[in-house]
Parts: structure tokens; sequence; C-alpha cells
């Protein structure tokens, strides 16, 4: 098939179609609403549902009730939308049943503003609802990437009946590529055996996230963590670019790790020897790759568009073996790759301080850069 | 002992499953889950339909109803019941509320889903108070009604009035029957019933929306016997809301004929 030139959030919406998406809920916000828009013709047009919810919560419910049947479903939003979804996200993975959630993220906390941002990685990763949870969070960094990723997702979440987030960036949502659509799955009609789905001379079947009774919630805790471990075992996705004789590594994922890599191959043509990690599966992290880099490398930065959450995994991964630095923009605003250069520049010149980690020097620098006083 | 006739003249629908209940003694749950039960079994849809339980004292309907089932988060069972119907549209799906899940957490997702017209069913149990929680103010809850978060009665002045829900509701294009009726007696039960089969009927023909509001009664919070219960609901509920048809469409009144 040839290459076409799609927007981030119509790619998204096409690629979740061919994907066998049966159902669709969503409520408008900046910068996801193009996802929702196409669907709202494209759903009906093979008669698929389409629902433009009251609110994210009513989508994230609809969702929910969708799952239950475990029929392909998915809803898209952005960073307000979805702490609202929250409720939904942590009753869907009480109940076990398969969802993809799109989450565009952008500028935070509050209403923040629509542009590009990385601010909801604790949010997503680490949770965001109540209870105990991990969802399964794929973050692209090129528009053929998320179509890739979009059906990736329906398949694990069926797979191990979890929510999968494809947790992108107004940026990725916004732009337009060259990519390549995958070909039509079969859309399947047929719900698996724990899913409501009554017909005649079948049992009945009921599907809840209570657990009234302290020990059945704790050995279903323990069922989910089990779930869990196999996640974090077969699960795990990332992309390495010049790590074989790295003797620095640059850590950052999605539009981040894309900027940061003409970065580092700028500073591969000055002759030094950095490479980059770019983790694809958030969660689960690439925890063992990260862990033997750690190993060896002199030094890591990682760079985010946020004010280093991802950071806190690598530091705890590198476990002070090596120095850690960061370099990240926030409030919607997007590094330059020679931001970054300077970055890498600054890391190796620091490798004296070995035990540093953390977020200082990073913080003081962009004090001094946008001219606001401690 | 002598050989009698023994003619079974009452037992336990096949849509009930035998189960002790966890609800209080007198309480109309038992009753609005009986009529359910009964209707979709006369109806030959205990094995078409999908029932979407409420955060509440019917958190555990899930267990007494015996046929598919899911349970929502407080309010959001109209949402949640939208995306079930419009996954599987041709299974009849209904939500069991109270008026907290209803009237107050979920009154966004309730008026959204009337307004869409969804091909859904709301069975609405209004006891004016939350009953899972011991007794709290509810939406519905009369003006002047004590209750362990309104103990000098509810002041209207600072704590706002009552909502009639089916008479709100009967206000939107996209709800096709929306009535009320009480769980208060037995002719009441019985009009209840027919209100019931109306609706479900009326989601068979892909009519529209629908919802009965049942007047239930909570001896325990209410801290009154049952029968003196059944009397406070007369005396003091009816008054404030009436029994009645608020919304029957053109459509659903053929429908609401048929049904004996």
């Amino acid at each position: 098939m040839a290459k076409e030139m799609i927007k981030g959030n119509v790619a998204v919406a096409e690629a979740a179609v061919r994907a066998g998406l049966v159902s669709y809920f969503g409520y408008p916000i900046t910068p996801q609403t193009e996802l929702l828009e196409y669907l709202s013709a494209r759903m009906p047009e093979l008669g698929r549902a389409f629902v433009q919810a009251e609110s994210e919560l009513g989508a994230i419910n609809m969702v929910y009730g969708a799952a239950c049947t475990g029929l392909r479903t998915m809803s898209s939003s952005s960073s307000p939308g979805v702490s609202l979804m929250t409720e939904g996200i942590s009753y869907i993975y009480g109940t076990e049943v398969p969802a993809v959630l799109v989450d565009v993220m952008r500028g935070g906390p509050g209403l923040g503003n629509i542009a590009p941002s990385q601010a909801d990685y604790t949010q997503i990763v680490h949770g965001g609802g109540h209870g105990e949870y991990h969802l399964i969070v794929l973050a692209p960094s090129s528009v053929q990437e998320a179509i890739d990723l979009t059906g990736e997702a329906f398949d694990l979440a069926e797979k191990y009946r979890t929510l999968a987030v494809i947790l992108m960036d107004g940026f990725l949502g916004q732009m337009m590529e060259p990519c390549e659509l995958p070909p039509f799955k079969e859309v399947n009609m047929e719900s698996p055996d724990y899913a409501v789905a009554p017909k005649p001379g079948r049992e009945r079947r009921f599907l809840t996230s209570i657990n009234i009774d302290p020990p059945a919630q704790e050995k279903l805790n323990i069922h989910q963590m089990t779930k869990w471990e196999e996640i974090t075992k077969n699960e795990v996705r990332y992309k390495g670019y010049y790590l074989e004789d790295a003797e620095y590594v640059v850590v950052g994922f999605g539009t981040c790790g894309r900027i940061a890599l003409t970065a580092v191959r700028e500073a591969r043509e000055q002759g030094i020897k950095v490479g980059l990690l770019r983790p694809v599966s958030l969660s689960p992290y690439p925890t063992e790759v990260l862990n033997e880099l750690a190993d060896r490398a002199k030094g890591f930065l990682v760079v985010e568009m946020n004010n280093g959450q991802m950071l806190d995994d690598v530091v705890s991964i590198v476990a002070r073996r090596a120095p850690v630095h960061f370099y990240g923009r926030m409030g919607g605003m997007v590094p330059y790759p020679d931001e970054i250069g300077r970055a890498i520049n600054d890391m190796i010149e620091a490798k004296a301080a070995n035990d540093y980690v953390g977020r200082d020097d990073w913080l003081a620098q962009m004090r001094e850069m946008i001219g606001q006083g401690a | 002992m002598t050989d009698t006739d023994v003619k079974l003249v009452y037992d336990r629908p096949v849509g009930l499953a035998p189960r002790t209940t966890h609800y209080c003694p007198g309480c109309t749950h038992g009753v609005a889950h009986r009529l359910i039960a009964e209707v979709l079994e006369e109806m030959g849809e205990l094995r078409n339909t999908i029932g979407v339980a409420p955060v509440g004292c019917a958190v555990f309907a899930y267990n007494y109803f015996d046929f598919d089932f899911v349970e929502a988060a407080h309010g959001r069972a109209p949402a949640m019941a939208t995306g079930i119907k419009r996954t599987l549209p041709d299974r009849l799906v209904f939500t069991y509320q109270g008026d907290g899940d209803l009237a107050s957490m979920g009154m966004g997702e309730t008026v959204a889903a009337a307004a869409r017209g969804e091909q859904i069913t709301i069975f609405f149990l209004n006891n004016t108070n939350y009953g899972m929680t011991g007794g709290q103010m509810a939406p519905t809850t009369l003006p002047g009604q004590r209750t362990s978060s309104s103990p000098l009665g509810r002041d209207v002045e600072t704590q706002g009035y009552p909502i009639r829900t089916a008479e709100m509701l009967s206000t939107l294009d996209g709800a096709s029957y929306v009535v009320r009726r009480s769980l208060g007696d037995a002719r009441g039960i019985r009009n209840a019933k027919k209100a019931i089969r109306t609706a479900f009927e009326i989601q068979k023909a892909g009519l529209g929306f629908s919802m009965v509001e049942m007047l239930s009664i909570c001896p325990t919070n209410w801290g009154l016997s049952t029968p003196k219960s059944r009397e406070w609901l007369k005396e003091h509920m009816l008054p404030y809301y009436p029994v009645g048809d608020f919304k029957v469409s053109e459509e659903a009144e053929r429908i609401m004929k048929e049904v004996k």
C-alpha cells in the first residue's frame, strides 16, 4: 500500500477501525478532537457504534459497558479529560475487561493549554485512579508508530483482559506524516466466555469490581499482580539507537525521544559516544536493558516534556551506578535538538560529580533561561 | 394425615436466584426485583437481557437476578448501559438505580441518556434517602424530613429542594415513556408491574428511552415499622411525588394500551 500523508489523530482513528473497533465513545477536547470527529463519520458509515458522550465520565463508563461485552471498544481524550476518566479506568481494570484509551497529552496542570506535553506520565504510568493497578502504556514517537501500536494495543488489551493506553502528545496528534495504514481486520462480534452477551441456553454471567470480602479482594489483587508479572515478562518494547558502544545514554520517550535522536546523531558526528534508549512501552518499563546499560555507561541524560517524571524511574533503576542528569521543558514547550545537544555536553563536562542524580542543575538553568528568580 | 390437593399459587420466579436477601426487613427492593424478574420471564427475555446494578443498597442486585448483569460505578449506570446497548442492540438493557445513584451522582448520565433517546430502560427506586450508607439526605429527601445528615429536618433555605426526576425527564424529546408508580400498596405494585412490562416492550420496539420511578419504603433508615412506613409513603411522598404518566409518546401509547 502506498504511503499517505495523515494527521496523527486521524491515523490512530483509522488504525483502530482497521483493527476491528466495534464501538467508540468520546468527548471533544483539544488536541485530540480530530480523532472523535473522524470516527463520528467513519463508524456509522461501517455500521459500527459511535456516541459523543455528555462528558469524559460518560464516555469512559460507556467504554466500561462495551468492554463488558468483550468486543473491541475505545475512547480518546487529552489530559483534563483523562483526569475525569480515571474513575472508569480503575473500574475497568478492577473488572478485568479489555479496552483501549488514547491520551493526547497537553500542558497543565489545571486547564493548562493545548500545546504538546508529557506531563501525565506519572498519572498514566503510576496510577491516577484509586486502588492499585497497572495499565499497559505504549508511547509512539511517529504517526507510523502510533498506527502500529494502536493495533497492538487492542491485541494486548484482549490478551490480558486489561486497559491499554496509547500515550501521545499534542505534537503527534496534530502532525501530518507519510505513513502506511494496515489492512482491514475482520470485525469480531463473538463475545468471549467471560463477557456479558446473553443468549438462550447459555449460563448467566456477571461482571463486577466489588469484592466486599477483604480476603477475596486480596486474592484478586494477587491474581492481578501475577498477571502484571506476566505482562512485564512478555510485553516490554523499546528502541535502542547507537547503544552498542555508548559511553553516555540519553533516555527519552515519544516526541521527546524523537527529538533527542536528532541531538544524539549530531553528537555522534562530533565523535561523542552517546546512544539513545527510547522506551516504547512505558508500562511495563524496559527495566532490564536500562539495568544493563547502567553497568557500563558513564552517565545518563533523561529528556522529557515535563519536570522529570520518568526521571524518577530511571534514577531508581540506575541506582547510583552512574550520574543521571535531566533536561526537560514544561507547560507545552517542546525542546529543540540543540537544547538537548547542550544538555549532552553538560552531562559529559559534569562527569566528575559521579554521584549526581536529579533535576537541581536543570531547574537552576531553567530559572536563569526563563528569567525567574528562585 | 390426609391427602389434600396442593396447588402452588406463589413461587420464586425463575429470573431470581435462590439466595438469602441482604435487604432489610420490609424493604421494597425485593418487590421491585420480583416484578422485573416476573416480567422478563413472561416476555421470554431472561436470556436476552443485561442488567446494570448501581452503587447503593442494590449494589449486589446481580446476586439475586439470575441473568446477565454488570455492576456500575456510582451514578454511571446509564452510561454503562449505553455502552452495552450500542454494542449489542438486540439485547434488552436496563439499569436499576436508587435516588442517590441516579438523582445525585448520576443525574448527568441520566439526563444525557434520556435526551439521546437511548434505547434503555431505567428502574428508579425513590425512598427519599441514601439507604446503604445509613440514611443520609438524598436529592429526593422531602422538605423538613429528618435524615442522618439533615438531623433538624431538610431546610430548603440551605439544603435546597427535592428533585422530581420523572417530571424533569418528561420534558426531553428523547424520552418515550416516563412514569411514576408506588410500591406502597398492592394496587400500586400491580400498576408498577404493568409499567415495567410497558417499558420493556417499548425498548423492544426500539421506541426510545423509558424510565419507571418507583416510590419505595426504607423502614430501617426511616425508623418506622413496615406498616407505618407504608403510611408515611402515602402521607408524605405521594403528595410531593404523585403517581402518574409524565411522558408517553404516541408510539408508546399504542404499546401501553396493549399491555394488560
